[in-house]
């Protein structure tokens, strides 16, 4: 949708094209600034960043703030490094996401294929679930977590991670599955097949896309959770941004700028991976997020 | 047979049951209870003697909340204004017929892959006087330039609407894109046959068109905002002094480390009644027309 030239104005066209290029770069450059920044300052020497200025590339480069960014920084009180951090997210991650992915598709199957009286009613009450403040659930979380033995445990943070991811996980499935013939699960229902071969034999193979929506989705909102993590982790959970803050707002000793940036390209780089490979369907689950609910 | 068959009618329900009761429980009775808190006499730990709604009237006589409120009503209109005027207009340029669409729309969208804390923690470094942008001026030889406005008790405020700004307005130029095209061509043609500029069409015809965008994104930036925690957490710690208190940062102090659980709890219930006012009717609109897709 735009609009054709007229003939007679091929110059102004001409310059106003020029102009619009212009202004797209200068928003790529406002974008990508930050970024430039952390990665030519996490080559730097300290001192080159105290006194140097922190657009320049680096004049003598080194990967030793990555190195103690993953391995020797301080974080806390002991001078481990992100990596068990970076440890701790993943094994809070890969699980939180497979659950709640599962669960979603399968609700999804249940709310459009199999529906009952009153399940508007549900899929509502899950859906506003997307929504709440997650300062309502902070004290009443702990409580239970500690009840259920889960206090400052990985598996503890998995499960909070599912329980409010299944809103979204639903949503997108739901919304997926609408749009299947449903006279094939009919078929299937008359030739004698059970909810779980419909599930597993019509419904999943053809569910490729909107696996891979979730998926990121949920990869995305868990890694990057801090709210969670903070509250309900301790070292032997706390997940990756939870460990970078503490790094970075850590007031003790020389600010180590180049390991800060270090360490938080270290943190931002498995959504950036999962963003750059697939960035398409990344945009398609945040307007499913959006524009549907 | 029948027996089979009344087994094949359960099972989805059976399916659906353990995801209903998290949400049952996870949210819903968590708000119960948080609600309840909030009329308790809670301090460090949960306790349940009633004392009505005098953590409210405390809550509100509180300048520190009244300062957290005052911060959200800036932080959140001009997040959500500058995010939906920046988003539209580049989504308006970016839609006409860029070549190197491709290449611009992943730059201007991969900061929505950032996790808050690192957001925070590239433009906390960057905006800091003794080593970012105001140092980098004056080594350019701009020797007057000044920006402190992040230590700044009365600007620090906006630090937090740019970055926040930074990392979603690609978001919504991608909502805005996807508006963009799905307006209808002929409309646009016969406006043109009727000899009105392109001005015009966008003034009159395509940004009118653009309503449900405006109010996606409104949706979903407002309830973004009230929810901010972690962007504030990285980029100032809610400082200078109290200057860039939110509710959310609020709630945890007033919960987690000044042991004014009571309180705590009541300011949860108000960011819960403010989400809920915009969340709820939107999610009632949306839902009367049924699963679309």
């Amino acid at each position: 949708m735009s609009m054709p030239s007229a003939d007679n104005a091929t110059q102004v066209n001409k310059l106003a094209r020029g102009l619009i290029y212009i202004v797209l770069i200068l928003f790529a450059i406002y974008y990508l600034l930050p970024l430039y920044v952390m990665i030519v300052n996490s080559v730097k020497p300290l001192s080159e960043i105290r006194e140097g200025n922190m657009l320049a590339l680096p004049r003598e480069f080194t990967l030793d703030p990555w190195y103690t960014a993953w391995s020797t920084a301080q974080i806390g009180v002991q001078a481990t490094g992100l990596k068990p951090y970076f440890i701790n997210s993943i094994l809070m991650a890969v699980p939180a996401v497979a659950i709640s992915t599962l669960l979603g598709a399968l609700n999804g199957f249940v709310l459009t294929k199999w529906r009952f009286r009153g399940d508007n009613l549900v899929f509502g009450l899950m859906l506003l679930a997307c929504f709440i403040p997650f300062q309502i659930a902070l004290i009443p979380a702990a409580r239970i977590l500690g009840m259920l033995g889960l206090a400052g445990t990985t598996r503890g943070l998995v499960l909070v991670h599912v329980a409010y991811g299944l809103g979204f996980t639903t949503l997108f499935f739901r919304n997926y599955y609408a749009a299947f013939p449903t006279e094939l699960v009919k078929a299937a229902q008359i030739d004698g097949a059970s909810f779980f071969q419909i599930f597993r034999r019509i419904l999943l193979p053809s569910s490729a896309p909107i696996i891979v929506v979730t998926v990121i989705w949920q990869f995305t909102n868990i890694w990057n959770d801090f709210l969670f993590g903070a509250s309900f982790g301790d070292f032997k959970s706390q997940p990756m941004t939870v460990a970078l803050n503490n790094l970075v707002s850590s007031s003790s000793g020389v600010k180590e700028y180049n390991v800060h940036f270090a360490g938080a390209i270290l943190a931002a780089l498995p959504t950036l991976f999962v963003y750059i490979v697939s960035g398409r369907y990344f945009v398609r689950g945040l307007m499913a997020g959006a524009v549907k609910g | 047979m029948p027996t089979r068959n009344q087994l094949q009618s359960i099972v989805p329900k059976l399916v659906l049951a353990p995801s209903f009761a998290m949400i049952l429980l996870f949210v819903y009775a968590f708000i119960l209870y948080t609600g309840y808190l909030s009329l308790t006499d809670s301090k460090m730990l949960p306790s349940y003697g009633l004392v009505g709604f005098e953590n409210y009237s405390k809550l509100w006589q509180l300048p520190h909340w009244w300062r957290a409120l005052t911060n959200l009503a800036i932080f959140g209109t001009l997040y959500i204004v500058v995010c939906s005027v920046l988003g539209l207009f580049v989504a308006i340029l970016l839609d006409q017929k860029i070549r190197a669409e491709g290449f611009l729309r992943p730059i201007y969208l991969y900061p929505m892959a950032l996790s808050f804390i690192v957001t925070g923690t590239a433009w906390k470094w960057f905006l800091d006087p003794g080593i970012g942008l105001e140092h980098t001026m004056h080594l350019w030889g701009w020797e007057s330039f000044s920006f402190t406005w992040i230590k700044d008790r009365n600007l620090a405020i906006y630090t937090v609407v740019m970055a926040a700004v930074w990392q979603s307005s690609g978001f919504v130029m991608a909502m805005f894109l996807a508006g963009l095209r799905g307006v209808d061509n002929e409309i646009i043609k016969a406006a043109q046959i009727d000899g009105a500029s392109t001005m015009t069409i966008y003034r009159r015809i395509i940004i009118p068109l653009m309503r449900p965008v405006f109010l996606s994104a409104f949706v979903v930036l407002a309830h973004l905002a009230i929810k901010s925690y972690d962007l504030v957490v990285a980029l100032t710690g809610g400082g200078p002094g109290q200057a860039t208190e939110l509710p959310a940062t609020f709630m945890y102090s007033y919960t987690f480390t000044r042991n004014q659980m009571g309180i705590g709890a009541s300011s949860a219930m108000i960011m819960l009644i403010m989400i809920f006012s915009i969340i709820i009717p939107y999610l009632y609109t949306e839902l009367r027309g049924g699963p679309r897709q």
